[in-house]
């Protein structure tokens, strides 16, 4: 148990190494490899031979019409899509810190614990504000009330939540207004200390308002994680994003630095589209 | 100037009349509301004739004139034989156990005339409708619960889940008297346990299970996905998912749902006829065992079947129909009751849990 609690409290190592300048132009690793990746859903196939990697401690944006496989994609990283029957993989892998989540050895359960999510619909538990951070927590047996208080506090001012909602943390998740709760999810996603954060479309159903809030958000939590964020919003992978992936019907049509996806882009398909000919 | 012409309020003229004209369209849609409406009315005269009779003539042997206002002999005593006699010029008629007593006193021989189950009361009746709706219920609830969880959670969608949604959606249309016979071959024979507790419990749940497991795995899928993938993503396995963010905001549906099923467990003659039900039985059902286990293995006294005993199986005459009118009243009493508790029930838990 107090091993856990040190986990929590202790700063994260890579924190120190590079908070000091998050820029993109400083020699990043990859963190996530998708390499010559086919998915199916049934017969249809919804992904071709995608070939992406994802770089550590960046913001990577996920651009695309819709059903262009941009969220699929998204899915897979997590294996959320193991919960869809019909899916399959054709062929290629995921790796995730060069291990191959698709592999049977796999537990999807710590898998998860390492790649959270963020719901394009925010889902808070019904249950209070406190219970819905602890959530994660909890599950895994924690029930110290002084570790899980700290993870509240920690966790809520993470997602720039905690000075709303701490005299209220009893109240319902529920009660909270539609940015709120966007925010609630992504501290729940916190609460496990995940290292990659991956985010679905999570402003589309918000106002400008809590859409700039969330998106100053992620620009704070870049320093501790990786993030993965499909957005239908081509400004706001703009302005969140260092790296830029435009898909269309299921094949990764180009990647690259966002200015330079936005500036100059090397395929006709992704100027179309960034240029608001299409999709 | 043409223009002006033109412009002229033609409607004026000839104005446009909204009254109401007798026409064959509005003559059959008048002949059709009556008739609906005469269909509605007709069956809420019918039920609203059965409940009052039996409110009425129930309420006569429910109730009385003095204090405490509620005929206790008849609510807290078991069916006995009722003595109707003269004595010294005056018409008595009392239950066996006072007859008896009365006899003791005076010390002496009276002749009266006996009638079968038409004095004393329904107490056991009461207690064994109670255990045999408690018991198949919580069968019922953990049997039809699991099954609920696993359809609708584990299985794949396919051939064979149809196969097995659409057997239990057959099993809600067998007769009940098939599952009583069903029940008396399995349980009281096969696995020899005798007319007992036991045998109509399950009996009962077995009957009830097909309510109980649609009424589960509709609960169970009303609760947004949204809730089971944020579990999961967050490092909850299936189960712990199910457990604790499905689960308990699927319960209220499920119990209200259920207490359906418990009027019907209640009301169920024929599946106990043959399984649970003694026409008679002095003891009560914790009473007189040798093993604290032969609780189970004890048939127990109902008031469906009461009613029937007492309506169908004994000579009739004046004193049989006050028990038959006060079974059935205290009968409709507690299903009535029970209704009414999972009305409460649905609108509290509604107001708890919203999304």
């Amino acid at each position: 148990m107090s091993l856990v609690a040190d986990k929590i409290t202790l700063n994260r190592p890579k924190q120190s190494t590079d908070s000091m300048d998050s820029d993109s132009s400083e020699q990043a690793r990859p963190l996530i490899r998708v390499s010559d990746f086919d998915f199916f859903y049934g017969d249809k196939q919804a992904l071709f031979d995608v070939n992406m990697e994802m770089m550590e401690n960046e913001v990577t944006a996920f651009i695309g019409p819709s059903g262009c496989g941009k969220s699929t994609l998204l899915r897979c990283i997590n294996r959320m899509n193991d919960l869809v029957d019909v899916a399959r993989i054709g062929r290629g892998t995921i790796e995730v810190s060069g291990a191959n989540i698709y592999d049977p050895q796999v537990d999807t359960i710590e898998l998860r614990k390492r790649v959270g999510m963020v719901f394009q619909k925010s889902n808070p538990f019904p249950k209070s504000i406190y219970e819905n951070v602890v959530y994660g927590l909890r599950i895994q047996g924690i029930n110290r009330k002084s570790t899980l208080d700290e993870a509240v506090e920690r966790c809520l001012k993470g997602a720039a939540l905690w000075e709303e909602v701490r005299d209220r943390l009893d109240t319902s998740g529920l009660s909270l207004s539609g940015g709120q709760q966007q925010r609630l999810c992504i501290a729940r996603a916190l609460a496990v200390e995940p290292d990659i954060l991956l985010m679905d479309e999570p402003c589309s159903a918000l106002d400008p308002v809590a859409t700039a809030k969330v998106e100053e958000l992620i620009h704070s939590l870049k320093d501790n994680y990786t993030i993965v964020i499909v957005t239908h919003n081509m400004q706001q992978a703009a302005r969140v994003s260092d790296r830029t992936a435009f898909f269309y019907l299921g094949k990764l049509i180009e990647m690259g630095q966002t200015e330079q996806i936005f500036m100059s882009p090397n395929n006709e398909q992704t100027e179309a589209y960034i240029s608001g000919r299409f999709g | 100037m043409t223009t002006a012409t033109t412009v002229q309020p033609a409607p004026a003229a000839s104005p446009i009349s909204f009254r109401q004209k007798p026409s064959r369209a509005k003559l059959i849609e008048r002949i059709f509301f009556w008739i609906f409406r005469c269909g509605t009315y007709f069956i809420v005269l019918c039920s609203s004739f059965i409940f009052l009779t039996i409110a009425y003539k129930g309420g006569q042997t429910v109730f009385q004139t003095s204090f405490p206002f509620l005929n206790m002999e008849f609510l807290t005593e078991s069916p006995q034989t009722l003595h109707v006699f003269e004595y010294e010029g005056q018409k008595y008629e009392m239950s066996d156990q006072d007859f008896r007593a009365f006899r003791e006193e005076r010390g002496v021989d009276i002749s009266t005339t006996t009638y079968a189950h038409s004095g004393g009361g329904i107490w056991p009746c009461i207690v064994g409708t109670v255990m045999l709706v408690i018991g198949s219920m919580a069968i019922a609830l953990t049997l039809g619960v699991l099954s609920a969880i696993f359809l609708s959670e584990y299985s794949r969608p396919g051939r064979v889940l149809n196969a097995v949604r659409l057997s239990i959606l057959n099993l809600a249309g067998v007769p009940s008297i098939v599952f009583g016979i069903f029940g008396v071959g399995m349980f009281v024979l096969a696995f020899g346990w005798g007319t007992s507790l036991m045998a109509g419990w399950f009996t009962l749940a077995f009957m009830v299970l097909p309510i109980v497991i649609s009424a589960s795995e509709e609960s169970l899928r009303a609760i947004p996905q949204g809730l089971r993938e944020a579990s999961l993503a967050l490092g909850a396995s299936k189960w712990t998912a199910i457990r604790t963010n499905v689960l308990p905001y699927a319960m209220p549906g499920i119990l209200t749902s259920s207490i359906i099923g418990v009027a019907r467990v209640a009301g169920e003659t024929a599946p106990i006829m043959f399984t649970a039900a003694f026409a008679i039985r002095d003891q009560l059902p914790w009473e007189g065992l040798d093993r604290w286990y032969d609780f189970f293995f004890e048939g127990v006294m109902a008031l469906p079947y009461h009613i029937y005993v007492v309506s169908a199986k004994i000579p009739q005459n004046e004193y049989t129909e006050r028990m038959q009118y006060g079974t059935a009243f205290v009968f409709l009493f507690i299903v009535a009751s029970i209704a009414l508790a999972s009305i409460l029930l649905r609108i509290r838990m509604r107001s708890k849990y919203r999304w």
